[in-house]
This record gives structure tokens, C-alpha cells and sequence, in this order.
């Protein structure tokens, strides 16, 4: 594990049109880790999770005020390219979202609209073996490879959430975000996508959403606690979940609220 | 009787009257919504009924291919209107639906909710202009810029290809029927358009946007992707309303029978036909069935459009 | 490298996105423009006020009375009978049907209703006048466009009602009363402004439409004094009177384009105002 910090947030507040729902959020999310964000419901965690990749501005009427560094870059600065940050950010969604398109379109989506195949090809780098690579990389494969032109909409719930680690990976993110990934999974096909978690972390900095705190126990390195809004605490998720500072995140953590 | 069993009979009286009132009020509605169900075959068969001397008098393959048309020697050849509505259509469409599509692409994923509520009420008054103010229109700008200014220069540097020929010299003719056409099928394909694209799920674009498209390519690739029966269906909707439209058409399009060779010909829909002959119509013999022979082909060929589309429609919209 | 390359292209078709918004806008400016710009000076009182005189094809004097009038009592004649089956219709749909197959087609019957051309209607209408022993005439007229509308109102009415909550009609059906009492009490006091909206809509397209009154309505000089005799509508005196070759006649049809218009857009607006408006007091 590195000592790095891949993110720092700086004093982030965004609002909903009049109303604010996040309050001087100061963070660190340190490289190659899993970073978890919890906290009850409605405390902001997407939407901090969603101001990371710059997805919230595409909902009418949010502001955001703050900065939000990537190794060093704000990416709310004036003139930063939103595609190319998101790019550097993958996201996982709560509810699988396949592309209208079959299962290998699906992963090679992102390398073809960033034109990388051509790029690829002059590296010697083969689309097929990217798609095959991240479709193992996900767990996807052995299921697949025998039907990769047919449409993902065919596929399982667990499958398809799959299909878009696999997509998400392909253009080989930085960062990979997780808003709530396995909450719409059946419990077998979550423990997989939280294995693949695992496995990627050592290559990939992870963010993840979570209202399950078991899953936050099992999988995180290192832990933001919201509460309406607010960063209550954060730090090293051994600490946090066995003791806390603060006395919010003691009773959260301990199953008392929330 | 004691006051009580009074009481009783009374108030079982009433509840009877009321059972009675809502039952007769249950089935005259009924009744009423049966009759609405029939209107249509009602009027398909009305209009076959007095047709039926000239379906008896010509036979069809005549009535459909015949490219002559003189009622008073009983020549009932619709083939130059059947031909003359299909072009004035399909040119409309082809003018009409880049830009509605652009317009509805560009008020449903661009536009901010305050601009789109200020721009759709806009488009939805041009639904209601008048045929006869769309004729108008039509007289005044369109007719003259078409034939002063577009056939000449078109006629000149396009003019080998028949398509392009132009041999009338008014500008009364199919072009500017289309253009009027176009503009009346505007507001239609961008009101179902942005219905259609509004169906598909946000968290398909989020997915897409969330690995760097810009918004395009999202739309290209991702929402067109879900959305294309959709839009079909309402390009086909379209086609189906430009197809009766009549007053403004008829101002416009010159009103030639002859079957039509370029965009730059006269020509003469069915329902200008219709509108055009109503009076003279009983003066010859099956004149009248000729003419309710060819609404009835318009309401037959509208119907089918309508039908074909919105059960594509149902059908998509109930898989989103 | 791409990246510049999608940016361009994503500007390309922002451009002509928003070119494609500007000409359809700019077509709507286009045909307003052309009809105020030929009928504002047509205007003047004694073409509001008097019929024309000398014959509509060579008089020079008189104005459009008769068209206006003749419209007036047209599409109010056709709007009322329209109404009269329309809500009922309309009232079964959403209280007695439910979700029933018949419920179902008569919607699609309605549907396809809507997209009947109305030269359709104006075929039909005649062989209703045909049969019922009527010449062309204001009664002819009125039938037909009560067809015509007929569509168009229901389908307003059907969303109006529908937007009823069902825990308002099942509080009133809790209470004992019947259907019919419930609609009479309750829902129609809730929908009371959408369905008027719904009834404006349908005046707006009634009084506009030239195909369908072309056959059965006639035309004349005067103004009607009785439901048989023919009547003169607005879109037919535009009609008319474009093609003939004397300008104080033209000027008669861009004047009566012009009032049209003017009554279209203006009951467009009143009822988009009504919805928006009346809508406040309702319970969600």
C-alpha cells in the first residue's frame, strides 16, 4: 500500500438549488486504496462521490464551490476538459445500466470513442485482448466468451453489473468510483463484484458509496463518515470502525443510528 | 304504518332512484363510447357504399394505374394523384425531419429546463395555425421565392437531371408544396421526438458520460441506439398527418393532373382533388363515387400509417 | 488527439442543432409576419362590421362580417354538440371502464379518430347531410365539425378527469355514493378548468378548419339567420377570396386570415392561461 494521496478535496460545498447539501468538505482519498464513504441516508454521500467525476452538473440547478484536486489538478478549474477527467474516473451505477449494444461493443465502447483502438493498433495492442482481459479481469469471461456479439440487455442483473466493471475498466481509469454498486445485486453476485474490488485495488484507486456498513467493514482501507452533509471524521478504516473519535461516528458504526 | 316502516319505504325509494339514475347514466355512456368505436368503420363503409358505381363502372387495376383523368368521358385514372401525394409527402418529410429531429435532440439533452419551457409553447402555436393561413403564407413567400429564385438557379446548375428540371413557369408546384408541408409537420415530429428520447433511462447516458463522451457521441451512439423505433414511429406519424392535409397544399402545389417527373412540376394530391371537383361533382355520372372513392383510399392509407406507428410506439414505450 | 476531434464534432453539431431551432422558430415568425403584414392594412371597421357588397367577386365595399359571424356560430354550434358526446364518452372512459379491453379500444378508436384528414370528415359530413335531407348548410356545417372535434375534446377531457387522485373518488364512493353522483359532485368540480382547456382546444381547431366545412357548410354573402341556409366561414372566405384577381377582394381574405389567426392564438393563450392558473385551487 502507497502512502500517496490521489485526491484532495478542498472546503467542497454544492447545493440543490437553494438548499445545501454539502457543507466544507476537506478529505483525502490516498492512492491504490479502497476509500469508503458512509454515513445514513440522504448525508450526501453520492453526491460527493458524484462531484469527484464531475457527474453532478449534468442534474439542473446543483452548484458546486470548492476545489477538487487530482494528483494536484483541480478539476474544477477553468478550462479542464470534463470528458477527459471522467475518463480518468470510472464509475460504477447502483442499477447495471448495459449500452444498447452486445457484450463486446459494451466493454470496447469506451477505447472506441476516445479513438484508443487506433492508438492501440499502433502499439500492437489488440482490441480483442483488451476486451478479453477486462472481461477476466471483472470475472465476466468464462461466462461470455462464447457469445460476445449478442446483446448485454440478455445478460443476468450480476452479469451485466459485470459487463460495466468490465466497461468501466477498459479505458483504464485512474480512479474507479462505486456508487452503491452491489445494493441491487442478489448476495452471490455481489460477493463477486467485491472480489474483483479487491483484486483491482492494487492497480486501481477506489472510492466507494455504501450504506451497508458490513460491506464497508470488509472491504475499505480507509474511511469518510457524512452526517447531514458535514465530514464527521476520516481516516485509516481500523481506527475509525474500532475507535472512533467522534461520537456521531461511534454510534453509526456501532449500529446504534442510521 | 308505524312511522318507522315509513321511514324505511322512503328512504328505500330513494336509494332505488339512485340505483336507477346511475345505471341509465352507465349505459347511455356506454352506449356513447360503442358509437365512438364504430364512427370509423362507420365512415370507411359510407364512403365504400357511394363509391361503389365506379368501383362496379372501371376496373380497379384502371382506377389505381390509369394516368388519364377525364370524368366526363368517364376516364377515372387516379395513378397522377395517387403519385402526386407521395411526392409532395416524401419531399416534405425529407425536408421536414433533419431539422425537427435536430430541434427535439437539441430541446431534450441540450437545452436547459427553462429555455425548453419557453421554446416548446412556441412550436406548439404553429400547430395551430390554420391550413388556409399556411396557404397563405404559402402564396405570398413561398410560391415566389421558389419560382424566382430557387428553380432558376437550381434549373441552371442541376437542370440535366430530371429530378431537377424545370419546365413550369410559375412556382406552383411540388417543392413548394413540400416546403409549406414541412413547416406544418415540424411542430409534430419535435413534440413526439422529445416524448420518445425523455423515455430512455438517465442512467444509460450517465453511464456513457461517466467514461468521458462528450454529449454527442452519447447521443449518437448511446440514446439513438434505444431510441430509434421510437423516433421511426413518430417520423411516421408525421407522415401519416402530412399526407391528409389539404387547403394549404392545394394553394400551392399548382394542381396539374399529370403524373409528376420533377420537383419543379405541378401537382395534384388526392385531397386536393377532392377539394377541388366537390362542387362539380354531381354533374357527372360517378363523378361523386370517384371522389369518395379517393377519400376513401386517403382514409384507408392514413389509417394504416397511424395503426403501423403507434403500435410500434406502444410497444416500445412499454419496454423502456 | 481524438479528444479534439469529438470536441469538434460535438461543436459542429451544437451549430446546427441550434440552426435547426432558429429555422423552425423563424418559420413560425416567417408566417405570422406574412399574414399581419398583408392583413393589418385590410383592417378597418367597416371590415369588421359590414358583409361584402356586390357580390363577393366583384365587390369592391363591405368587409367580413358574414365570415366572422358564420365562423362564430359554426364552430360554437359544432363545440356544444361536440361536448354533449365527448364527455360522457370521456366520463366512461375513466370512471365506469377502468381497464377493461373495451376501455382500450375505444381509446384507440379515438386515436386513429384524431388522425382522420378532415376532407374525410368533410366527405362524410356530406353523406350525413345526403342522408338526413340537408343541403349545404350551417346545421351541415355544424355536424361536421361536431365530428371533426369530436376526437380531440374527448381525448382532453379523458387526460383531465384522469388527473382526478383515485383516493378523492374512492373517499366520495366510501361515503356511499354512486358513480354518476361522484362525478357530478366531485370530479367534475376538480376538472372543471382542464376540461374546459379541452374544449377550448377543440373550439381552436374547429374554427380553423376549411376542408371539412368546404363540403357542407356552403357560402354566402349574408349573415345566417336560420340553420339551413348556408353560412360563411373565415377559412373559406380566405380561400375564396385569395385567388380571385381584384385586390379589394384579396384584401377581404388577407383580413380574414389575419382574424383567424388572431382567434386561434388568442384562444391558444387563454387556455394554456386557464390550465396554468386554475390549476392552483386543486387538491393533489
Amino acid at each position: 500500500m502507497s502512502d500517496l494521496i490521489r485526491i484532495q478535496i478542498r472546503d467542497l460545498n454544492v447545493w440543490y438549488g437553494a438548499s445545501q447539501a454539502l457543507k466544507s468538505i476537506a478529505a483525502e482519498i490516498p492512492d491504490k486504496q479502497i476509500t469508503a464513504i458512509i454515513g445514513p441516508s440522504g448525508c450526501g454521500k453520492t453526491t460527493l462521490l458524484r462531484t469527484l467525476n464531475r457527474l453532478l452538473e449534468e442534474t439542473p440547478g446543483t452548484r458546486v464551490q470548492g476545489q477538487v484536486l487530482l494528483d494536484g489538478m483541480d478539476i474544477y478549474g477553468r478550462g479542464v476538459d470534463v470528458t477527459e477527467i471522467r475518463t480518468r474516473m470510472g464509475l460504477l451505477q447502483p442499477k447495471p445500466f448495459p449500452l444498447p449494444m452486445s457484450i463486446y461493443e459494451n466493454v470496447a465502447y469506451g477505447r472506441r470513442i476516445h479513438g484508443l483502438q487506433r492508438l492501440d493498433k499502433g502499439n500492437g495492442r489488440n482490441l480483442d485482448r483488451i476486451v478479453e482481459k477486462y472481461l477476466r479481469v471483472a470475472g465476466l469471461w468464462d461466462e461470455v466468451q462464447d457469445r460476445l456479439t449478442a446483446p448485454a440487455s440478455g445478460l443476468s442483473s450480476g452479469q451485466q453489473q459485470r459487463l460495466c466493471l468490465a466497461r468501466a475498466l477498459a479505458v483504464e481509469p485512474e480512479v474507479l468510483l462505486c456508487d452503491e454498486a452491489t445494493s441491487a445485486l442478489d448476495p452471490i453476485s455481489a460477493q463477486r463484484i467485491e472480489e474483483q474490488l479487491r483484486n483491482i485495488k492494487h492497480e486501481t484507486t477506489i472510492v466507494m458509496v455504501t450504506h451497508a456498513l458490513r460491506q464497508a467493514r470488509r472491504l475499505a482501507d480507509h474511511v469518510i463518515f457524512l452526517w447531514l452533509g458535514e465530514l464527521v471524521e476520516t481516516g485509516p478504516a481500523s481506527r475509525v470502525f474500532n475507535n472512533p473519535l467522534d461520537e456521531r461516528t461511534r454510534a453509526y458504526v456501532s449500529g446504534d443510528i442510521g | 304504518m308505524t312511522e318507522r316502516e315509513k321511514r324505511e319505504a322512503i328512504t328505500l325509494k330513494i336509494r332505488k332512484r339512485r340505483q336507477n339514475r346511475d345505471r341509465l347514466a352507465r349505459r347511455s355512456m356506454t352506449a356513447l363510447a360503442l358509437g365512438a368505436l364504430l364512427l370509423v368503420p362507420l365512415i370507411a363503409v359510407a364512403l365504400f357504399l357511394r363509391s361503389r358505381s365506379v368501383l362496379v363502372a372501371v376496373p380497379l387495376r384502371d382506377l389505381i394505374f390509369g394516368t388519364e383523368w377525364h370524368p366526363t368521358n368517364g376516364a377515372f385514372g387516379f395513378l397522377p394523384f395517387i403519385l402526386g401525394t407521395v411526392w409532395v409527402t416524401v419531399l416534405a418529410l425529407i425536408i421536414a425531419v433533419p431539422p425537427s429531429l435536430l430541434t427535439a435532440i437539441y430541446l431534450a439533452e441540450y437545452a436547459r429546463p427553462r429555455l425548453r419551457a419557453v421554446v416548446n409553447p412556441i412550436i406548439d402555436l404553429l400547430a395551430g395555425i390554420p391550413s388556409v393561413v399556411y396557404g397563405v403564407w404559402g402564396v405570398l413567400t413561398v410560391v415566389p421565392f421558389v419560382g424566382n429564385t430557387v428553380a432558376p438557379i437550381l434549373n441552371r446548375s442541376l437542370g440535366a437531371i430530371p429530378l431537377f428540371h424545370n419546365s413550369n413557369p410559375t412556382g406552383y408546384n411540388i417543392l413548394s408544396g413540400s416546403l409549406v408541408l414541412a413547416v406544418m409537420v415540424f411542430p409534430f415530429i419535435i413534440a413526439v421526438g422529445q416524448e420518445v428520447i425523455y423515455a430512455v433511462p438517465q442512467g444509460l447516458r450517465e453511464a456513457s458520460l461517466a467514461l468521458g463522451a462528450t454529449r454527442w457521441q452519447t447521443v449518437r451512439r448511446v440514446v439513438f441506439r434505444r431510441a430509434w423505433p421510437g423516433v421511426l414511429a413518430a417520423i411516421v406519424l408525421g407522415l401519416s398527418r402530412a399526407f391528409g392535409e389539404t387547403m394549404a397544399v392545394l394553394m400551392v402545389v399548382g394542381n396539374v393532373p399529370k403524373v409528376p417527373h420533377s420537383i419543379f412540376d405541378a401537382a395534384y394530391p388526392l385531397p386536393a382533388l377532392i377539394a377541388n371537383n366537390y362542387g362539380e361533382m354531381m354533374s357527372y355520372p360517378n363523378y361523386e363515387a370517384a371522389l369518395m372513392g379517393a377519400a376513401l383510399i386517403l382514409l384507408l392509407i392514413v389509417l394504416a400509417f397511424n395503426l403501423a406507428a403507434r403500435a410500434v410506439l406502444v410497444r416500445w414505450v412499454r419496454s423502456e | 488527439m481524438r479528444r479534439r476531434r469529438a470536441q469538434l464534432e460535438e461543436a459542429l453539431m451544437k451549430g446546427l442543432m441550434l440552426f435547426s431551432a432558429v429555422a423552425v422558430l423563424g418559420s413560425l415568425f416567417l408566417i405570422l409576419g406574412t399574414v399581419i403584414w398583408r392583413g393589418l392594412p385590410a383592417m378597418n371597421l367597416a371590415m369588421l362590421t359590414q358583409t361584402p357588397k356586390g357580390g363577393y367577386y366583384l365587390g369592391k365595399e363591405g368587409g367580413i362580417l358574414n365570415a366572422i359571424v358564420g365562423s362564430l356560430y359554426l364552430a360554437i354550434g359544432g363545440t356544444v354538440v361536440a361536448m354533449i358526446v365527448s364527455l360522457p364518452i370521456a366520463i366512461y372512459l375513466q370512471i365506469y371502464g377502468g381497464r377493461s379491453r373495451l376501455t382500450n379500444l375505444v381509446r384507440l378508436a379515438l386515436d386513429v379518430l384524431w388522425g382522420v384528414p378532415s376532407i374525410v370528415y368533410g366527405a362524410f359530413g356530406f353523406l350525413v347531410m345526403l342522408g338526413l335531407g340537408l343541403r349545404a348548410s350551417l346545421l351541415g356545417g355544424i355536424i361536421t365539425l361536431a365530428f371533426l372535434e369530436l376526437p380531440i375534446m374527448t381525448r382532453g377531457m379523458d387526460e383531465a378527469i384522469s388527473m382526478v387522485p383515485a383516493a378523492l373518488k374512492e373517499a366520495s364512493y366510501a361515503m356511499g355514493a354512486t358513480r354518476m353522483e361522484t362525478v357530478f359532485r366531485v370530479v367534475l368540480r376538480q376538472t372543471g378548468p382542464a376540461l374546459l382547456t379541452a374544449v377550448l382546444l377543440a373550439f381552436g381547431r374547429g374554427i380553423g378548419d376549411a376542408a371539412s366545412v368546404l363540403f357542407t357548410a356552403g357560402y354566402t354573402d349574408r349573415i345566417p339567420t336560420s340553420l339551413l341556409r348556408p353560412v360563411a366561414s373565415l377559412p373559406l372566405a380566405v380561400f375564396f377570396q385569395l385567388a380571385v384577381p381584384f385586390p379589394a377582394v384579396q384584401q377581404r381574405a388577407y383580413a380574414s386570415a389575419l382574424i383567424l389567426t388572431i382567434i386561434v392564438l388568442a384562444t391558444s393563450l387563454i387556455s394554456r392561461r386557464l390550465s396554468s392558473r386554475l390549476t392552483r385551487h386543486i387538491i393533489r
